[in-house]
């Protein structure tokens, strides 16, 4: 009974707790005051390409370099496009393909890390070869490799391949390749500590199937650092998808990415400064808050961690 | 020693040949193929034409059976041929290794000289202002992209300033010394701006765990000097786990090195690999990418063994066994 009573107060209570540390965390609240303006941003992105009336992938070779002006808030490209139009469709890309692509990544690393944790011995061996030998590779040359593979050749058939999107789910694909090598070492020590302990081998007594382990008793109890893991590979998927894309392998032009965007950069360096400088800037700033979210997830979500420096610094 | 050495030799090995087959599968699903190369730059080419030259060169068969006729020669030094320097792979592979060898091995020793001091500065004012600038500074470190951070350098200091060149080794015609040293300077500072903030980060964290155990309690306790506590106690022990990953992170570097030589025309690895896939010259893009991964690989074996000399208490055979 008294249980009963006390169990929602309490839940309650470590909720409010884990919310005042996340705010204590001040660059962490900053960043996702930021990443909050940019969503909507990027959300609204049709409605302000309405509102201001022009296409941001129009081509006007009569006024390229514009300055900023009512017309054009951030002036023109090299191409007359609308800087400011084509900054926001860019980071519509962005957004998009980092949590995509970071949520099949800690899907795929949470599924590799959970078996190995669970099952052990030679499962364990052949996950975790594996996991070692993909985080091994000098990552940036073999995605280029894999971005320059022709789908025609794996036998891919036409429709999966041509269409609007088909540069998008290419990039989402070849990033989550790669990216699921954190989040199943990171599951996979979580599962061997979980495995050990009293009510994972009272569940396994009373005959509880390993799937059902797995979902309800060891899942649920690794949810915080996945939670982070997460937050923080968008930040490192957005990085790959900038450079990919700057390097013309990623989201191919007319779409409007950030890296794309700073594809034709060294010459503009000479004559159009300021359009090198937001593309980037806007990575910058997108890739910190991530990282600041994660690690202020991080403090609020893992008291251990908390207590320990409270220690150190009273 | 020498057994651990031998085994971990063997599977590096391994892992080497697995790597092979994946990348020379990867290459061959890459679009076009030689011939194709040569029909476009040479109308008089029939298609029976090209047809016979495919059978000469061996690429109407499958790409396993290809790969098996690679991996024996190769096997011996003999990489084949590169397409779009007309030499032998071996041959073109050597001066950019060099060229990739300096650029990273100074960025490095750079990042490391100035990390460890930065990880153990912010770990001894651990929440104070310092602290908190160093953090920031680390975070911004790791989140501004590579090629980003070379346009703004190039944009501050051979275009506004003009003090330093843009791109290349030495200036057109030759140089001395003095005139390839001034080239290095924006490349070296972009690799060493991108890989600094990670191994301070990690040197924070590992010296922090340090200053927490009793022994430097105890040091400090029967009276060391705070220069001996931190230079003679904690910053051996901390730099244990810092070497593991730091050597972990060779191919994050090199992934570095790609992205820095690209954008500056240095004439390093990972320039020559992005060259050689964007020509499709199969060949040398596949020597190099093994290259890669054979050095990210003997890395991680020489963090081990690093790991094994710092640290009387970690027995190589023990964990051979």
């Amino acid at each position: 009974m008294m249980h009963a009573l006390t169990a929602p107060l309490l839940r309650h209570s470590a909720h409010t707790r884990g919310w005042h540390r996340f705010l204590e965390h001040r660059p962490a609240a900053i960043s996702a005051v930021v990443l909050a303006v940019l969503v909507l941003l990027a959300a609204c992105q049709p409605l302000i390409v309405a509102a201001m009336g022009h296409d941001p992938d129009a081509v006007d070779l009569l006024a390229r370099f514009e300055p900023p002006s009512w017309g054009h808030l951030l002036g023109t490209d090299e191409l007359g496009r609308d800087v400011f139009l084509r900054l926001l469709a860019g980071g519509r890309v962005s957004l998009f393909v980092g949590v995509i692509a970071a949520l099949i990544g800690t899907f795929v690393g949470t599924l590799v890390g959970i078996c190995a944790g669970y099952y052990g011995g030679r499962i364990d061996s052949i996950l975790m070869r594996t996991t070692d030998a993909v985080i091994a590779l000098p990552l940036l040359p073999v995605l280029i490799v894999v971005a320059a593979i022709d789908p025609a050749k794996l036998g891919i058939p036409e429709a999966w391949r041509g269409g609007d999107g088909a540069d998008l789910t290419r990039i989402v694909v070849i990033i989550a390749l790669f990216g699921w090598t954190t989040v199943a070492r990171l599951v996979r020590g979580a599962a061997l500590a979980l495995r050990e302990q009293e009510f994972v081998r009272a569940a396994t007594a009373l005959g509880a199937t390993p799937l059902r382990i797995m979902r309800v008793h060891l899942l649920p109890n690794m949810a915080s650092p996945i939670i982070v893991a997460t937050t923080l590979s968008v930040g490192h998927v957005i990085l790959f998808e900038s450079v990919l894309s700057f390097l013309g392998l990623g989201i191919q032009p007319p779409r409007a990415s950030w890296g794309n965007m700073l594809t034709g950069a060294q010459e503009l360096i000479w004559s159009a400064p300021m359009l090198v400088v937001y593309p980037g800037m806007l990575i910058f700033v997108t890739v910190m808050a991530f990282n600041f979210l994660g690690d202020g997830l991080q403090h609020a979500l893992d008291p251990r961690a908390t207590r320990r420096g409270e220690r150190r610094t009273a | 020693m020498g057994r651990y050495l031998a085994g971990r030799l063997i599977q590096t090995a391994l892992v080497m040949l697995a790597m092979s087959l994946a990348v020379y599968l990867l290459i061959g699903l890459m679009p076009g193929d030689p011939i194709d190369l040569m029909v476009s730059g040479d109308p008089r080419i029939t298609a029976a034409d090209s047809e016979r030259l495919r059978a000469l060169h061996g690429l109407d068969r499958p790409l396993w059976e290809r790969y098996l006729s690679w991996l024996g020669p190769a096997l011996g030094g003999d990489l084949g041929y590169s397409r779009l320097h007309a030499q032998p792979v071996l041959s073109v592979l050597m001066p950019y290794l060099g060229n990739t060898a300096l650029l990273m091995g100074l960025s490095f020793v750079l990042a490391v000289v100035l990390a460890l001091p930065l990880g153990i500065w912010a770990a001894r004012r651990e929440g104070e202002p310092v602290d908190h600038a160093i953090n920031l500074f680390c975070f911004a470190g790791i989140s501004v992209p590579p090629f980003w951070l070379a346009l703004l350098l190039m944009m501050l200091f051979a275009v506004a300033l003009g003090w330093l060149p843009a791109g290349g080794v030495e200036t057109v015609g030759g140089g001395g010394f003095w005139d390839r040293a001034v080239h290095l300077v924006l490349p070296v500072a972009t690799l060493t701006l991108a890989s600094v903030a990670g191994y301070a980060r990690f040197m924070r964290a590992s010296t922090i765990e340090v200053l927490r155990r009793d022994f430097v309690r105890t040091a400090r306790a029967k009276g060391a000097s705070e220069s001996r506590v931190v230079l003679h106690h904690v910053l051996r022990n901390a730099l244990l786990p810092v070497i593991t990953l730091v050597a972990l992170n060779f191919g994050a570097l090199f992934s570095g090195a790609l992205i820095t030589e690209t954008m500056f025309s240095y004439p390093g690895m990972g320039k020559m690999i992005y060259d050689a896939i964007m020509a499709n010259d199969y060949n040398l893009a596949l020597a190099g990418l093994l290259l890669a991964t054979l050095l990210t690989l003997l890395a991680n074996l020489a963090a081990d063994l690093g790991y094994a000399a710092l640290d009387p208490r970690v027995s190589l055979e023990r964990a051979a066994a």
